[in-house]
């Protein structure tokens, strides 16, 4: 296994020093692989973080590019990179904050075609949720459930943010506790209806406390348990949800198989 | 009868079915709610035919999109 640098014993010093962690867990984080779907709200903090923390291999999938109105959250984006692929700007910005990391990219949206390529590029060990509709989000949980890859979910809208993590074989998955998406434009969006810059970040830096806590294999993960997070009242609650046996993907009778498309992008439509 | 509704009390003069509980404590877009009663899913045909008993915990859990566009 690789020997830690004098350099990296120091840049990691404060982690390294946690009994969970020390220098056999930041090995394990230096060679661990995260793929972020979205590097918005949530996919910003939780590439910020997971690049900070070394882990090895990051993978920022994104095919759009950064606008004004996004760097109000999506804090991996400088004012200068308005215009920019977002893939390039958020490379950027890990690259710069630790050479330690592989960024690796994927300029397309996620769709039923290219999602088990992307999973798959590198093998990714831990999948984060950073996109904001739902065809996407069900399309994620579907591919990790069938390709057996655990992920984090999350939502953010307004002053509120929730978040779930799966596991295979171990938790129930999104779709257990959300049957299936809703129509287009039935649930509003943030652009509709406007979210607070950092819901994104407590809720993204839950994500990437997720992935590293799956690849250090430390603690209780957000397994079993949808996190709601209420800003205005300040309230976190931890919501027990059980396997749904009639989840269409991870029930005992399973309908789907092989993904599918939604065809109802319900967020964020440029003008 | 006493209920809690996404762990808060809720006082009930009488025992409501799910459907009419979302009316009551007016969820927003109560067709996409996800119900569960004390920890087990309820199936969305059922709500009109599941009440609450006293001392019953009820959680509404809502869709949440945000992010970013992948």
């Amino acid at each position: 296994m690789i020997k830690l640098a004098n350099e990296q014993l120091e840049r990691y010093s404060r982690q390294i020093i946690l009994s969970q962690v020390g220098g056999k867990g930041q090995k394990k984080i230096l060679s661990s692989k995260v793929l972020i779907i979205g590097t918005g709200g949530l996919g910003s903090p939780a590439a910020m973080y997971l690049a900070a923390a070394g882990v090895g291999h990051i993978g920022l999938v994104d095919y759009d590019t950064v606008d004004l109105s996004n760097l109000q959250r999506q804090i991996i984006h400088q004012t200068c990179d308005v215009g920019r692929a977002k893939i390039e700007s958020g490379r950027e910005t890990i690259n710069a904050l630790n050479p330690d990391v592989q960024v690796h990219t994927y300029d397309e949206q996620v769709t039923a075609a290219n999602i088990r390529d992307i999973i798959g590029d590198l093998d990714y060990d831990f999948i984060i949720d950073g996109t904001d509709n739902f065809p996407a989000k069900f399309l994620i949980n579907d591919a990790c459930v069938l390709m057996r890859k655990p992920f984090s979910h999350a939502g953010i809208i307004r002053f509120q943010g929730q978040t779930i993590t799966y596991v295979p074989g171990e938790s129930p998955c999104y779709r257990c506790v959300f049957n299936e998406p809703p129509p287009k434009d039935a649930v509003p969006t943030c652009r509709q209806a406007g979210v607070l810059g950092v819901m994104g970040g407590v809720i993204g830096t839950i994500q990437a406390t997720e992935a590293l806590k799956y690849i250090l294999g430390v603690g209780e993960l957000l397994t079993g348990y949808l996190l709601t997070y209420d800003a205005l009242t300040m309230t976190f609650r931890k919501i027990r949800v059980p396997h749904n046996r009639r989840c269409k993907i991870c029930g005992e009778q399973p309908t789907i198989t092989e993904l599918v498309d939604y065809e109802q992008p319900t967020c964020d439509f440029k003008r | 009868m006493v209920i809690k509704v996404n762990g808060e009390n809720l006082n009930l003069e009488k025992s409501l079915n799910i459907a009419e509980l979302l009316m009551a404590v007016k969820a927003a877009q109560p067709e996409y709610v996800t119900v569960q009663l004390n920890g087990e899913f309820v199936e969305r045909d059922d709500f009109p035919k599941v009440f609450v008993n006293d001392g019953d915990e009820i959680e509404f859990l809502y869709f949440m999109g945000g992010g970013q566009r992948d």
